[in-house]
């Protein structure tokens, strides 16, 4: 079976890559194929979510080669397919995937190369989403880290090699244990398939199928803490968390912006199609135990990000901080399993699918502006800064619009999911809702406090900032107004009309709980 | 010795003789860029052989076996055959500069003529199935590599030579021990007669005795051929001989060397010791092996500062990779031996990988007599081409997907899962995280690093069109075979028919 459209969508980044890396070097002629690419990848992945057919669920748009390794020991297929759940997150890639190229015009250092890792970098997102083989899925989710080593290391700021370490080798050991815990599964004999998900149509059994009441060679227990830890760092959930802060503060905006769009949904999609969806009736164990202590990872995940969100000083490491506080209600949302009433839980999983979706724009167009900000003021110190709403209102409009989102404002897509998680969980475990609400608290706190520093009041005295590049600053052009719109209207959309969403969403959610 | 024996032991008696002509040849005035030629095309003539005997192109061999037994030449021989063969190859054809460096011009001939003495010995390693022809064969793949290391005279050519002959000729006394105490216990020499004798004792109740000294000599044995494999803890004289030595012999000692005494062992103990209670045993003493030989090279190879040294303890932790697969005994009711097979892909797989480091790293240090990895910085603008070498060679030690070291990496630690040592494959990924920090160091000074007050920058580096012929090679192979990995495992599955 071949559709084709996803493997496409997939392996054009990288197609594009290579054709840069040998055919061109004039260094807008690069800039211009890569926008030109993305481009294409975000109109196909909108014709993908558009196309998706909600009347008939289930997996769409399969791509399926039984033979990829066809080894004794070791059969993996390549088969690529999107549902309900990966559908939005397909539309989020696209959408930041175009985002970043465009944001990357004024970079100057190593053109060619940094255009190639960000091109390759997109594949292997891309590829994370929609693999249905863990071991596919599993070289995607590894194989991302070189280009964003590369990309950290060459073009970042401030200390560049140690967050560019610090961030490889912690999602490296999550990955290890990960690679520990598929092996494990796949190595049991009665589950003997890396296919993550059954398909009916294909005549697929999958692992969540295989798994319910088998032998596994490894306690299911163990096996789940492997992958919840791997998860748990990318996420990141607390104490898992310090690699975030530095990688964000350090990397290029568009970086930053790839990083907390849609690198941390890897996580939040891995906990619900894995976690989630292998462990419910396991031998010995279910998702069900546990999910008391997912909560309370996640309220203390809330909590403790937004309280240390409020102290930051550095603009950008003060949006960094603040996403741990907001992947928190994913991981919130996704311990809504542990309740015997099947649409609450339901409810609680769409409400931490849609934060994903509302988080990757609302925090990419955070970190854009911030970017813009700092292309003119030359600091992301906050104290340093003031004053600059007179200056720069374009930008102060719509880094305004990211921080209502961010802090819930109603109307807005933060406010959206984060109330479908906290209306489903509060009924499970009112303690770590009721804690974790007080995230939304804090982060109107921080974000109002960056606002009014950043943009209003007076001009800090010469000697902090300079009358010079004060004078200089000028507002965003026509052409940047392009990607802040794309993650704009998602962010006015979803928050006026959240069901052109969760209809899909919900889909894919239903299919994964039994 | 009859036609057939002839047959079989072609690549060998070619190979014995080519390196007799060549030493021969470069007395005389023969222009030295021919003889390098003439060693290139009998490593591939022989490698023809080789090919021929597997596939049966000419000739096929009446029998398998020759020599009275001592003697194999079975697919799981040819096969390591092939890898020893083309290891040698790789590196001599990429090391063309070193060889007409000022250092080496004057004594080609011995240089080459002693290195196909050594393959020869590891050839017939790989083959031998009898234990006086091992220890033989074993001591002619090991003389050679002693003058070899010291070869330039330097001091500290000279001490990895006296180190290499002194543990290996202590290493050798050990697994005589071993052998004896196998002869006293099963009266025989040949492995498929002790196997048989080995079956009919009875281990399990009253003869404690036999049982103890079969263990003895099964930890004298592999106390031996540790010292080949790099096992800890006979690992001690890796870095020191890889530092001092010629560096396309540190490459061939890293992968020939290295194979033909995974490739004896796995003989060793799968067709003598293939008794199901011994197989418990000795797995156990190999998955210790590999988790300490492992944590030890990576532990050690952090903080280097030499790139040789560093390479050293990095083919330290790999040996402690290759280990797992030969613990990887799959229990239950059906023994199979899927595990060596996962070895075997990772050997292959390591052939293409560090090879292709090694002749980059020969290149660079010919030219700027620099061993440090500061004195790598800013490589990346001195030659992309050997960066990116060298940077696919370093992900796929990491094991980065969609490299042959990730592919063989999974297909290792799953078996290990398989046969029921979780924690060993735990322990595995653990260590390939703590490898990720030192191999990608090597990555920064490469790319990121500027070029300043380097050598680099001034020695010009000679564009080496051979070295990067066989480097861009390798680097697709390591890429294609980590992508489409089961040409290899094909390869190894038709291999393992020896049991």
């Amino acid at each position: 079976m071949f559709d084709g459209i996803l493997s496409i969508t997939i392996f054009l980044p990288v197609i594009s890559a290579v054709i840069i890396l040998f055919f061109l070097k004039n260094n807008n002629s690069i800039r211009y194929f890569a926008n030109f690419t993305t481009g294409i990848v975000f109109i196909l992945s909108l014709l993908m979510f558009l196309n998706y057919d909600t009347e008939s669920s289930g997996f769409q748009m399969i791509d399926f080669f039984e033979a990829w390794i066809p080894f004794d020991y070791l059969r993996s297929s390549y088969i690529v397919g999107i549902d309900g759940l990966s559908a939005p997150l397909v539309l989020l890639t696209g959408i930041l995937g175009f985002v970043s190229t465009l944001a990357s015009f004024r970079v100057e250092k190593r053109v060619k190369e940094y255009h190639i890792w960000l091109l390759v970098l997109i594949s292997s997102v891309f590829g994370v989403f929609v693999s249905l083989d863990l071991l596919l899925f599993f070289i995607f989710f590894e194989f991302e880290l070189i280009p964003m080593y590369m990309l950290i290391s060459i073009w970042g700021s401030g200390r560049p090699n140690y967050s560019a370490m610090k961030f490889v080798l912690f999602t490296l050991f999550g990955g290890a244990l990960m690679l520990v815990a598929i092996l494990s599964i796949y190595m049991s004999a009665d589950v003997g398939t890396l296919i993550m998900v059954s398909i009916p149509e294909l005549n697929i059994v999958g692992i969540p199928d295989l798994i319910q009441y088998s032998d596994l060679l490894v306690p299911a227990s163990f096996i789940f803490l492997l992958f919840f830890i791997a998860f748990a760092i990318k996420l990141p959930s607390w104490p898992l968390h310090s690699w975030l802060p530095d990688a964000h503060t350090d990397a290029p905006t568009a970086v930053s912006v790839m990083l907390a769009g849609v690198l941390l949904k890897m996580a939040g999609y891995g906990l619900i199609r894995i976690n989630i969806g292998f462990f419910q009736n396991t031998k010995g164990f279910t998702v069900y135990d546990v999910s008391i202590f997912i909560s309370i990872i996640a309220a203390i995940s809330v909590v403790y990000g937004g309280i240390i969100t409020v102290r930051q000083t550095d603009m950008k490491r003060l949006i960094a901080f603040s996403s741990i506080s907001h992947m928190g209600f994913v991981m919130l949302g996704v311990s809504a399993i542990g309740t015997s009433s099947s649409n609450t839980s339901i409810a609680g999983i769409n409400g931490a699918a849609l934060q994903m979706f509302t988080h990757g724009t609302i925090t990419g167009l955070a970190f854009l502006m911030v970017g813009y900000t700092y292309e003119r003021t030359h600091t992301r110190h906050i104290p340093h800064l003031g004053g600059l709403w007179h200056k720069i209102p374009l930008i102060a409009v719509f880094f305004f619009i990211s921080g209502f989102a961010s802090l819930g404002l109603p109307m807005l897509s933060g406010f959206v999911s984060e109330i479908m998680i906290f209306l489903s969980t509060f009924t499970i475990w009112p303690i770590a809702t009721i804690i974790s609400a007080f995230g939304v608290v804090l982060a109107a706190g921080y974000i109002l406090w960056m606002i009014q520093r950043i943009f209003f009041g007076v001009k800090p005295p010469d000697e902090i900032f300079s009358d010079e590049i004060y004078n200089q600053i000028e507002d965003v052009k026509k052409i940047d107004l392009l990607p802040i719109l794309l993650l704009t209207i998602p962010v006015f959309l979803v928050g006026i009309w959240p069901s052109f969403l969760t209809e899909i969403i919900n889909l894919g959610v239903e299919g994964i709980l039994r | 010795m009859n036609l057939n024996d002839l047959k079989l032991l072609s690549p060998e008696i070619f190979l014995s003789v080519s390196s007799i002509i060549l030493l021969v040849l470069s007395l005389s005035k023969v222009d030295l860029k021919k003889i390098i030629n003439l060693s290139i095309i009998s490593l591939i003539i022989s490698i023809l052989l080789v090919c021929n005997l597997w596939f049966g192109w000419l000739f096929e061999p009446s029998s398998k076996n020759s020599l009275l037994g001592s003697f194999t030449s079975d697919n799981f021989s040819l096969f390591f055959k092939f890898i020893i063969l083309l290891a040698s190859l790789i590196t001599i054809f990429g090391s063309f500069q070193y060889f007409v460096s000022e250092k080496t011009r004057n004594y080609f001939g011995e240089f080459i003529s002693l290195i196909f003495l050594s393959i020869v010995g590891m050839m017939l390693l790989v083959s031998s199935t009898e234990l006086i022809t091992i220890y033989v064969s074993l001591e002619l793949s090991a003389l050679p590599i002693i003058v070899l290391l010291s070869i330039h005279r330097s001091k500290l050519g000279i001490e990895s030579g006296i180190k290499f002959f002194i543990l290996s000729a202590f290493s050798s006394a050990i697994l005589l021990y071993g052998f004896i105490y196998l002869y006293g216990l099963t009266g025989s020499t040949n492995l498929l007669l002790i196997q048989e004798s080995i079956s009919k004792m009875s281990l399990t109740e009253g003869s404690t005795f036999i049982a103890h000294g079969l263990i003895i000599s099964i930890v004298l044995i592999i106390a031996g051929f540790s010292f080949k494999m790099a096992i800890v803890p006979w690992q001690m004289w890796i870095p020191d001989v890889y530092q001092g030595a010629p560096t396309p012999i540190a490459a061939f000692l890293s992968v020939a060397s290295k194979s033909s005494a995974f490739a004896v062992i796995i003989r060793l103990f799968y067709t003598s010791f293939s008794n199901e209670d011994l197989m418990l045993d000795w797995s156990l003493i190999f998955a210790v092996l590999a988790a300490i030989t492992m944590t030890i090279g990576n532990l050690f190879a952090l903080n280097q500062k030499n790139i040789k040294r560093l390479l050293g303890y990095s083919t330290i932790a790999q040996a402690g990779y290759i280990l797992i697969g030969l613990a990887a005994i799959p229990d239950g009711n059906s023994i199979n031996f899927s595990g060596i097979q996962g070895s075997m892909y990772y050997l292959a797989g390591y052939l293409f990988t560090n090879i292709s480091i090694f002749i980059v790293i020969t290149i660079i240090i010919l030219r700027t007599k620099d061993q440090t990895i500061e004195g790598l910085s800013g490589f990346i603008k001195v030659s992309p081409v050997y960066s990116i070498i060298l940077v696919v060679g370093l992900l796929s030690l990491i094991g980065m997907p969609p490299t042959v070291g990730f592919m063989s990496k999974v297909i290792i630690f799953g078996f290990s899962i398989n046969s029921g040592y979780p924690w060993l494959a735990l322990i595995g990924v653990i260590n390939s995280v703590l490898a990720a920090f030192y191999y990608l160091r090597i990555i920064r000074f490469i790319v990121f690093e500027e070029p300043s007050k380097n050598k680099l920058v001034q020695s010009n580096l000679l564009r080496d069109n051979r070295a990067i012929l066989v480097g861009v090679i390798c680097s697709i192979l390591v890429l294609l075979l980590g992508i489409i990995p089961f040409i290899l495992l094909d390869m190894s599955k038709k291999a393992i028919n020896f049991i």
